[in-house]
């Protein structure tokens, strides 16, 4: 057993240690937040400080703080679409596209109960409930306009799970009363392929691709770019177009969508100005 | 020996947090033994457990005992059983693709989406081959003979009914997948492919069916997930090949 033996154990679970020790960069690629604080806790004092030393910097990663920014998230798409249903333009819409509407609010609330007892039951307290911005809201005065809003509010929420997919790798699974035994990133995960499913519907109803290829009417959005925007066609380094015989542009970044992180999706471009 | 730690009680509130943490005995240890020979108890657990380099678990593309070819363990396991389903997909959309009469079964509209779907499937189905070569050689799992019930590609309601199970069997893997990954960068990984998957089967569902695009979410609003064995036992339908991914995730 020496020092070096355990530096090469962490970079098994941790590709990235070398850099971490070397520049105390903040990336959490591969040691969660949690495994971390494991290992703090087993740890011997002296190790304890280095491995703080390593990882300074690294907030990121507490399931209580994913879990409301995620909650946050869902409270804003409930109140759109709880919006959306009482306003007096629902009642002229067909009686299919009332129902995907109504379909998809229900699992909004569904999200919103869920993530407030997963919260509770970790030891947080579930963040205040928002809404979406009344004066925004008011000046969607068409169908259409509404599923616009809705659109980009579903497309974000994908991204934005995507993006906190990570911080909750290695949480130990939760009982939660009246459910059982739940894994919070298969539960992140099953809640994040669900709004994928919105989004492409929504996008359907507006006849635009149900994938994001980068032609539609509303990809010049904000919601469409930032740090890796949805038009990436490179993926852990490897050239999408490249492959195979070779594809197209639009089909690379048709077949991966791209995470937004916190920041970039409670900007006011993005959710952050829908929020009032 | 349990994978996981039992939660430790500790004086420092910044650690009060989950600490059942699943991280592996054995690099426990070596955090452990770092207390640098005080413990000989501990010692001797490292050692044994450093000689002990889990020579029972398979390589990805191995043949079994039964003549199965083995998916692999850890995050390899994880990564052939991605590729070996986006094989199944990717060859499932390249035969609609290729259809003469493609226009005239599902829709011009349609026929060209599935084109795009296509190109998505063989862009996964690539993706991880490059990836599990660069990242695990010589553990690629070998190219797959897909098989289909006859009829498959003769009608609408066939092709729509196959492209939906593989679509809502693929989002259900990947949901259940994603917890057995160790290394967080191919999770995001995962992420970025199930919700395309997601829409594809948000898309297919909605042909088959209009308004069903979330119509197995369930009283949670979750949508689905299974486990590698599941899946594997519905894929297996369509897969000459035997597979065996017993050591998914086991590492």
């Amino acid at each position: 057993m020496n020092f070096f033996n355990i530096i090469n154990q962490l970079s098994e679970v941790d590709p990235d240690v070398m850099g971490r020790l070397d520049t105390r960069r903040s990336v959490f690629n591969s040691l969660t937040t949690v495994s971390k604080r494991a290992a703090l806790a087993s740890a011997p004092a002296f190790l304890a400080a280095f491995f703080s030393k390593a990882y300074a910097g690294t907030t990121a990663g507490d399931p209580k703080e994913v879990f409301n920014y995620a909650l946050t998230l869902e409270y804003l798409e409930e109140d759109f679409y709880k919006k959306v249903v009482a306003s007096p333009i629902f009642a002229t819409v067909s009686a299919d596209d009332q129902a995907a509407i109504r379909q998809i609010l229900k699992h909004e609330t569904a999200h919103v109960n869920l993530l407030k007892t997963v919260i509770t039951t970790i030891g947080g307290t579930p963040t205040a409930p928002v809404t979406f911005k009344a004066t925004t809201f008011a000046t969607l005065t068409s169908f259409q306009a509404q599923l616009q809003v809705a659109q980009l509010l579903e497309d974000t929420g994908v991204r934005a799970y995507k993006g906190r997919a990570g911080d909750l790798l290695g949480i130990p699974d939760v009982n939660i009363t009246g459910v059982g035994m739940v894994n919070p990133l298969q539960a992140a995960l099953q809640i994040h392929s669900v709004e994928a499913r919105h989004a492409a519907h929504i996008r359907y109803m507006r006849g635009q691709t149900p994938w994001i290829s980068g032609d539609g009417d509303l990809d010049g959005q904000e919601h469409y770019k930032g740090a890796i925007p949805e038009s990436n066609t490179t993926q852990s380094g490897v050239d999408i177009t490249k492959l195979g015989g070779g594809y197209t542009a639009k089909d690379a970044q048709a077949s991966f969508d791209e995470i937004l992180t916190k920041a970039e999706v409670l900007a006011p471009s993005r959710a952050g100005g829908l929020v009032g | 020996m349990s994978d996981k730690l039992q939660p430790r009680g500790t004086e420092e509130s910044t650690l009060a947090q989950p600490l059942y943490t699943p991280i592996k005995r054995r690099s426990f240890f070596m955090y452990a033994g770092a207390t640098a020979g005080a413990s000989a108890l501990v010692l001797a657990g490292c050692s044994k457990d450093s000689d002990d380099a889990t020579p029972s678990l398979p390589k990805g593309n191995s043949t079994t005992a039964d003549g199965s070819i083995s998916l692999g363990s850890g995050d390899v396991g994880v990564l052939n059983y991605a590729y070996a389903l986006e094989q199944l997909e990717a060859d499932f959309y390249a035969k609609v693709a290729a259809l003469s009469n493609g226009a005239t079964l599902l829709g011009a509209t349609e026929f060209a989406y599935f084109q795009q779907v296509a190109k998505h499937e063989a862009i996964h189905r690539d993706f991880f081959k490059a990836a599990l070569d660069r990242d695990a050689a010589g553990q690629t799992l070998r190219g797959l003979t897909p098989k289909y019930p006859a009829a498959t590609f003769t009608s609408r309601a066939t092709i729509l009914n196959t492209a939906k199970t593989f679509e809502d069997l693929g989002v259900a893997a990947y949901n259940g997948a994603g917890k057995l990954l160790k290394t967080a960068a191919y999770l995001v990984i995962a992420g970025q492919i199930v919700s395309v998957e997601a829409r594809h089967a948000a898309y297919v569902r909605d042909l088959v069916e209009k308004g069903s695009f979330s119509s197995d979410v369930d009283a949670l609003g979750l949508d689905k997930a299974m486990t590698p064995a599941q899946v594997l036992t519905a894929a297996q339908t369509f897969i000459t090949e035997k597979l065996d991914g017993s050591s998914i995730g086991v590492n």
